[in-house]
């Protein structure tokens, strides 16, 4: 993967209710630049929701936001998600629109790019995921693989300064995880900063640099891969591990 | 065998039907097309606009649309066209010096259309998958470009069998029209079929339009039938196995 721009993303005391209920109770999360932080937990805990929150696609009713030192609450949610990408479980890939134009869209939308300067840095986008053969297909002629490929070139084609992966792989059929979880590595490896819900625990203890375990809305424990799966300190993380491994 | 010639006479007499069927495709039909379209085209704008303020953010706008929606939807098609071919007649007159009630006719349907045509698309907005809004969101695009880019465009596709039946709704009331007084060559297929009717005392020219109708509607329904089905069970498509073995070695 070439170089990217990669920033430090870091959430404070981060509190979201949905009426009575209580959702995010007070997250801390630290992402060095080029980092890959995993964050694991049961259904329910709140990880998908912190994404949405660290993206202002929700906006927290409490806490801060920082991308590489600076809080982005005050920005236009619009221009602080330009500089984030995201994947999400169910792909949402544009249905209507060809694989290319899945990915060149916001360039020429957003980044204002001519149109075939957008069309041919698109192409050039799907070659680094292997799917430049498909781009004048629609989504729906994909494999759930192919299409969260194409996901992932159409968040890198942005030049992200952090990527959000919710739950990439869980709505994969088992064959084609390995295709998306070795592109994430390639992404990690190559240096973006990276936030990754996750069920991959062989992801989540390989390739992250960091594992935090949500329960319940609040940030159990926090570490090292090798410390969080060899030695849990928390009942909660105990319990969980020994029912997903 | 009386009562068998009789009703022949007074619903398949050929040669009644032979006189008026040149008037009816010559005047009649385009008049009828040219009604039809039109107001279905206003309506789609007029629709399209009271969609997007019925699931705005804003209880304003929702409210407009709702209640636009209610009085046009809740009216007989007839008595609209009267109230406002009738009421707005005198005004027009006074502004432009126009006694022309058609283009008062098309607005009256495109009125009624718009309310129907309006639930359409927003049932249709409303049925795109919320990850569509939130993944054009999360690229960076603003809440009006993702509903237009991304929302809108899949929402109407969505639709399009239930805007067909709409057309075919216009078609036939646009018959209504007639109550608004229309200069002969203005009439559409219905008036044509019952002038001839009310002169001759024989209803084979209603029939003959009837059948004219027909033509017109019956294949409107079955593209109807046709494109809910395709929707249904979509293109047979070929999903070729992913290769997986593709990306390894090719993201550096």
């Amino acid at each position: 993967m070439s170089e990217f721009s990669s920033g430090t993303l870091t959430a404070k005391n981060i509190h979201l209710s949905f009426g009575s209920n209580h959702v995010l109770r007070g997250i801390d999360l630290h992402v060095p630049k080029g980092t890959t932080a995993s964050v694991i937990g049961p259904s329910g805990s709140g990880k998908s929701t912190l994404l949405r929150v660290m993206n202002r696609l929700i906006e927290p009713d409490q806490g801060d936001i920082f991308l590489d030192d600076r809080s982005v609450l005050k920005d236009n949610p619009d221009e602080l998600r330009r500089r984030i990408g995201m994947v999400f479980q169910q792909f949402n890939l544009f249905p209507h629109k060809t694989v290319v134009q899945n990915v060149s869209l916001a360039l020429s939308k957003i980044r204002k790019m001519p149109k075939d300067q957008a069309h041919a840095k698109a192409l050039e986008q799907l070659d680094l995921v292997g799917l430049k053969h498909k781009a004048d297909a629609r989504p729906g002629n994909l494999s759930g693989g192919q299409q969260q490929r194409v996901a992932i070139a159409r968040a890198l084609a942005m030049e992200p300064e952090v990527m959000f992966f919710d739950e990439a792989t869980s709505a994969l059929d088992p064959e084609l995880v390995k295709g998306v979880l070795a592109l994430m590595t390639d992404l990690s490896k190559g240096g973006m900063t990276m936030v990754v819900v996750t069920h991959e625990m062989g992801f989540s203890r390989n390739v992250s640099d960091t594992v935090t375990f949500m329960d319940g809305g609040v940030v159990v424990e926090t570490g090292p891969p090798d410390q969080l799966f060899t030695e849990p300190k928390t009942d909660r993380l105990k319990g969980f591990l020994s029912d997903v491994l | 065998m009386d009562v068998l010639e009789q009703l022949a006479k007074t619903f398949l007499d050929w040669e009644a039907m032979a006189e008026v069927i040149p008037a009816m495709l010559t005047v009649g039909l385009p008049n009828t097309l040219i009604l039809a379209v039109s107001s279905a085209f206003f309506g789609c704008v007029l629709g399209m606009i009271l969609a997007v303020m019925g699931i705005s953010r804003n209880p304003i706008p929702r409210w407009i649309a709702r209640i636009y929606t209610d009085i046009f939807r809740g009216l007989p098609a007839i008595l609209t066209i009267l109230l406002i071919g009738l009421g707005l007649g005198p005004v027009v007159r006074i502004l432009t010096g126009s006694t022309n009630p058609y283009p008062l006719g098309i607005l009256a349907l495109s009125l009624m259309a718009a309310a129907y045509i309006g639930e359409i698309f927003r049932s249709g907005i409303q049925s795109v998958e919320s990850g569509q809004l939130e993944a054009s969101r999360a690229l960076g695009f603003s809440y009006s470009a993702a509903m237009v880019l991304i929302v809108i465009p899949q929402g109407i596709r969505r639709v399009l069998p239930a805007l067909v039946n709409q057309l075919i709704s216009l078609i036939k009331d646009s018959s209504l029209i007639y109550m608004l007084g229309l200069l002969a060559s203005q009439r559409e297929i219905f008036r044509i079929g019952n002038d001839q009717a009310a002169t001759t005392g024989n209803l084979s020219p209603l029939v003959a339009a009837g059948l004219l109708y027909l033509c017109l509607t019956v294949p409107l329904t079955h593209l109807v039938n046709f494109m809910d089905k395709r929707m249904r069970e979509g293109k047979t498509q070929k999903v070729e196995p992913d290769e997986a073995a593709a990306i390894i070695g090719k993201g550096h």
